[in-house]
């Protein structure tokens, strides 16, 4: 699969998912290799308060170690980032993450679309937004953001999706520059690595 | 959801500044622009310019304005493991030393997390020992914190933090329902102060064995943490603790030094110098 959109200027990847996307997710951790360019910055729907046990389990497959940033840390190139639990967290202008805990967003806190639009609001057309499978609207919103900024957006194919509410609602509420299965996906995660290189 | 502009965000700040003193020029931004959007959305107002000129005009809506900009979505004994660290190690260490405890809440919201510290040195049996304040910047809220009256779905939530928090009783040894919602035992906070104080103009006013800043200091920018956290150390007791929310952190804090980590986990730190 080949993806003529791609360029050098990206500066960061950031995906949501929620119900069923944990497979999805440990799959592309593990084979996203190790000196992979660009910030990956995930936002999943977890359990509000249970703070240990998700990070130890996405790190067990994925290559690269998995940060749950604190307030105010900087967005480091080729890390990947996860929102913590019960958290919102926004990107901020100067690349560094910050958390907050306002109300819940689309009953979810942290929610996909704040991370999505903060990041849609720092890095402009220099983004790529990807949404999985999951079970609200959550992400929807976040995916318009990143479109109509000039970002590259991509959705996981619902018919793969265990629970396909989440790419549908994206798809119904922005244009989607591809929709891919999860080993789609991957490549163009590979894609990019050799773009860098 | 409309996108507003650092620059009308600017003059709004301003126009607070000058006419009421409260300083929101270095709150952080995506949040804070996330809370206008809001007040925009709640009030209807179709910029931020109609309402910059309404805040010029109108002190009322101003203190409604100071509500509903800062956060207060807050549990009791939000981090269990931290509310027990707290119980079986720092107060105990405390007690070495001093025979009561003083304990200041900074940014204290809606008052679950000084119901916690209550329970707390209740079931420890020195709450008649303790002298704890409670601040906030918000009026409403501080009178809602004083009412302790809270809805029964998050009593649920405050159970179950309860739960494993592994306090002694049941929680609902300390509340009534009555009409659908939780009335606390007010016993529990009488000698609770109860004060408005702002952190980031306000003044030094007492020292303290524990000072709690939990997710409070995630709304302003590394400037003004800096800034807060300066009078925050000058608020402890030398080898006094302050503990801030579990994803916060000293790290990057000029004062970071005066400081050492008790425990990493929960973010409890001891001020180990002046």
């Amino acid at each position: 699969m080949k993806f003529p959109e791609l360029h050098i200027n990206f500066k960061a990847i950031v995906i949501g998912g929620s119900a069923g996307s944990f497979q999805g997710i440990t799959k592309i951790l593990s084979q996203v290799p190790k000196d992979f360019p660009l910030p990956i910055i995930m936002c999943l729907h977890r359990l509000k308060h249970v703070r240990n046990g998700f990070i130890e389990a996405l790190s067990i497959k994925s290559i690269k170690d998995v940060i749950e940033p604190y307030d105010k840390e900087s967005i480091k190139k080729g890390n990947v980032y996860l929102a913590p639990a019960n958290y919102h967290m926004s990107i901020e202008l100067g690349h560094y993450f910050s958390l907050s805990t306002e109300e819940m967003v689309n009953n979810s806190r942290p929610s996909i679309d704040i991370t999505m639009e903060t990041a849609a609001f720092t890095y402009k057309n220099k983004l790529i937004g990807i949404l999985l499978s999951g079970a609200n609207k959550d992400g929807a919103m976040g995916m318009k953001k990143i479109k109509d900024s000039g970002g590259f957006t991509i959705v996981q194919d619902p018919a793969e999706c265990m629970i396909d509410t989440m790419p549908t609602a994206a798809l119904n509420t922005t244009s989607i520059d591809y929709t891919l299965s999860i080993d789609d996906i991957i490549k163009l995660f590979f894609e990019i690595h050799k773009l860098y290189k | 959801m409309q996108e507003i502009h650092i620059v009308d965000i600017r003059k709004l700040t301003e126009i607070i500044k000058t006419k009421y003193g409260y300083d929101f020029t270095n709150y952080a931004i995506s949040s804070f622009k996330r809370r206008i959007l809001r007040i925009l959305e709640l009030h209807k107002f179709n910029s931020v310019d109609a309402l910059t000129k309404k805040i010029s005009d109108d002190p009322v809506f101003f203190e409604e304005f100071i509500s509903e900009i800062t956060v207060n979505v807050t549990e009791m004994f939000r981090d269990p493991p931290f509310w027990r660290i707290l119980r079986d190690k720092i107060i105990p260490n405390i007690l070495l030393n001093h025979k009561k405890v003083s304990v200041w809440h900074a940014g204290c919201s809606s008052g679950e997390e000084v119901y916690s510290m209550a329970i707390l040195l209740k079931e420890m049996g020195i709450l008649e020992d303790s002298k704890i304040i409670a601040t906030d910047i918000d009026d409403q809220i501080l009178e809602r914190a004083r009412s302790g009256v809270y809805t029964v779905k998050n009593m649920e939530l405050n159970e179950k933090n309860y739960v494993r928090f592994r306090g002694e009783n049941e929680l609902n040894k300390y509340f009534e329902v009555k009409n659908g919602l939780a009335y606390m035992d007010k016993s529990l906070v009488k000698d609770v102060s109860y004060r408005k104080h702002d952190l980031v103009n306000g003044i030094v006013f007492n020292k303290f064995d524990i000072v709690l800043c939990r997710n409070v200091m995630i709304y302003f920018n590394q400037n003004l943490q800096n800034d807060v956290l300066k009078k925050l150390h000058e608020s402890i007791f030398k080898y006094g603790y302050l503990a801030i929310g579990s994803k916060e952190s000293l790290i990057w804090c000029e004062i970071a030094n005066k400081f050492i980590v008790v425990n990493n986990e929960e973010k409890i730190y001891k001020k180990i110098k002046e």
